[in-house]
């Protein structure tokens, strides 16, 4: 493949990022995207509503969110300082607030007066109800059943927020099946509901919206980090499930060539097992819900159940500009298993005194597996997307304690 | 003239809507589907859409998703199907059959092998409910080339210039999803249907066939006084799942397939 002058100029008209990406729905949703697309692009024109969000994003959000120098976890490893985007601190707790703001003000312009929103481990599910609370939107979640099952404090909290959640109970009961439910709601409710996809994934434009809306992730670390060190990072890394904070924090570092760049997937029980998530390293090209990227199929096309110990990477697909910056080898991907990432969890937390989300665990992880290969004089940051509380439960299961 | 053209040719010498039943390949078995195939022409199947099994069925309501599970679970696969027709060809050279699905499975297979096998095994047309105009190129010159139609859908939601780019390349029939919403779940407005038909035939020289939420013979006959074709999908499903048998559910079929044709009469 031809290097690109820069890799910073995706998607196309028609939203594709190469040959991912586009737009795969059924008739019916055509004139919804189109239409979406149209108002997302006359909003990104409108300085109003850059002010608005981004005023929103200040006093609502508590933006911009520190970057942290991790002393303790530097020195235990003894290799390069490692820095922390601390996403964790956000209202509600994850990056996903960035994007739901973004949306839900959207949703408004449009017009529209009933959000949906699918969610995996919760927390895109929480941001939703978050913000349709702030604005005044009836909120439905779906959400797979396993998953609500496995996240009862933030389905308990997507209620106090007033939203109602949906339990998913077909095929895998998880994150796709969530997303093929809200589809399913969205073809039914054209005329009145907003759906707020919570990844960079889906058909145009939700990939690069949602991609924008995060990008604050890589701006504020881009200038945090030249506050403090006077230059640019050796290493950006975040964990990749659909993809959103990865791509908030890859996209502006992308054209810094000297910035090696890695996406870290769920490993699961192992890559050279069934029990995995990591599409981009075991998946092929396919096409589900609205684009198409990497996915986890067989070989009649059917997809595969993915599995992560963090329900918020449980998902077979990616994001589609992932699957092209991988083809073009800007941006490489790795995985953790739930063993390291649990490893990682249980590392960050009495270091540091952070409890990161199990899905940012994957990205800590593979930092404490490449600090030991980089030089003292280097520079990693790694996106914190999450705080971890939602997690004790699962953590508590794996270390076999009752709590 | 294509199987599909000559039948709808055939249909309108007689003043008769077309009746297109829709089964789930391999639903349960490709055993039971291979039984339905071959006694739905004499049942009044004018066309027969048959549905390729999907692990994700997002346009589905609970009936076809169901459908599928149960077809995936016994085997079924994109080649599979291709064998189902190829046996069906052997007994039946004119019935058209029209497969619906989802993209991820021929796009796994490989369009242009598939556009060209599919033929091969006697198929004639695609619908692919996931893969709109603006992305059915890599699907459509091939399948041109081969013979293959590509049937395009129009919504509730199509407006005219939406409609221009819809029929742009639209083969065989128009399929016109009379709700806005999933397989068999709402039921459609006739009112408002017969205007969107009245609609889509002045804009096309295609036929036009009416297809989700037709659930009775009663509801077929009235979208066939001026439909080209009337499908029914969920409600035949419903029965197969039901555990009726393939000749309660031929009965059944005979029965929406004369309410369709005596509803002109």
């Amino acid at each position: 493949m031809n290097t690109p002058n820069s890799y910073r100029t995706g998607p196309d008209i028609d939203g594709h990022f190469g040959s991912y990406g586009g737009r795969f729905v059924a008739e019916t949703l055509m004139p919804l995207v189109l239409e979406l697309e149209q108002a997302y692009e006359t909003a990104k024109a409108d300085p109003a509503f850059h002010e608005e969000l981004n005023g929103l994003l200040k006093h609502y959000v508590g933006r911009a969110s520190p970057l942290y120098f991790a002393e303790r976890l530097t020195a235990h490893l003894g290799g390069p300082k490692i820095y922390l985007k601390r996403e964790d601190l956000n209202h509600t707790g994850a990056h996903k607030i960035n994007n739901c703001l973004g949306q839900v003000l959207l949703a408004r312009r449009m017009g529209k007066t009933r959000i949906i929103a699918e969610t995996g481990a919760g927390m895109h599910g929480v941001a939703a109800a978050t913000v349709a609370a702030r604005f005044g939107f009836p909120c439905v979640v779906y959400m797979g059943e396993v998953d609500v099952e496995r996240q009862k404090a933030n389905v308990f909290r997507m209620r106090l927020l007033g939203a109602e959640v949906r339990a998913v109970k077909s095929g895998s009961r998880t994150l796709k099946d969530a997303m093929n439910e809200a589809m399913r709601d969205w073809v039914a409710n054209v005329k009145d509901t907003f759906y707020m996809i919570g990844t960079a994934a889906g058909p145009h434009p939700y990939p690069a919206m949602v991609r924008d809306f995060q990008s604050v992730i890589g701006i504020e670390t881009r200038a945090q980090i030249q506050e403090r060190e006077g230059r640019l990072p050796d290493l950006v890394t975040a964990c990749v499930g659909g993809g959103s904070n990865a791509i908030g924090m890859f996209h502006p570092f992308l054209d810094d060539t000297d910035v090696e760049i890695h996406g870290v997937e769920a490993a699961g029980k192992g890559t050279d097992t069934p029990y995995h998530a990591a599409t981009l390293s075991k998946g092929e090209p396919g096409v589900l819900h609205g684009q198409r990227s990497y996915l986890l199929q067989d070989a009649d096309g059917q997809v595969l159940e993915a599995h992560s110990i963090s329900a918020g990477l449980d998902y077979p697909g990616v994001g589609p500009e992932h699957s092209w910056l991988r083809d073009t080898g800007r941006v490489k991907y790795f995985s953790a298993t739930d063993k390291e990432a649990v490893d990682a969890f249980m590392a960050l937390s009495k270091l540091e005194g952070i409890i990161p989300a199990l899905e940012s665990s994957h990205a800590i992880a593979h930092v404490m597996r490449v600090a030991k290969q980089m030089e003292k004089d280097k520079l990693i940051v790694a996106c914190l997307s999450g705080r971890g509380d939602k997690d004790a439960n699962t953590v508590a299961a794996v270390l076999g304690e009752k709590i | 003239m294509s199987r599909i053209a000559a039948r709808f040719e055939e249909l309108k010498k007689t003043n008769r809507a077309a009746f297109i039943p829709f089964i789930t390949a391999g639903d349960p078995s490709g055993d039971v589907t291979a039984q339905m195939l071959e006694k739905l022409p004499a049942a009044g199947a004018d066309l027969i859409e048959l549905g390729v099994p999907f692990s994700d069925p997002m346009a589905d309501g609970p009936a076809i998703q169901a459908a599928s599970q149960r077809a995936l679970k016994g085997g079924m696969t994109l080649t599979k199907v291709l064998d189902l027709v190829r046996r069906f060809r052997k007994s039946d050279a004119k019935t058209p059959i029209v497969l619906m699905g989802y993209y991820n499975p021929i796009h796994k297979y490989g369009t242009a092998l598939f556009a060209k096998d599919a033929v091969e095994a006697g198929i004639d047309g695609l619908i692919t409910v996931d893969l709109p105009p603006e992305e059915d190129d890599v699907l459509r010159l091939p399948a041109a080339s081969h013979g293959l139609d590509i049937v395009r859908l129009a919504t509730p939601t199509t407006n005219d210039e939406r409609l221009k780019t819809i029929l742009n390349g639209a083969g065989g029939f128009l399929y016109y999803v009379s709700i806005t919403g999933v397989t068999g779940t709402k039921s459609f407005e006739e009112d408002n249907v017969h205007a969107a038909v009245a609609r889509l035939q002045g804009a096309t020289g295609l036929p036009c066939a009416v297809g989700f939420g037709i659930k009775t013979p009663e509801r077929a006959a009235a979208v066939a006084k001026f439909a080209d074709a009337a499908v029914v999908g969920s409600a035949i499903v419903d029965r197969i799942a039901s555990g009726a048998g393939v000749d309660a559910t031929i009965a059944y079929c005979k029965e929406l397939a004369e309410a369709v044709h005596g509803a002109r009469v």
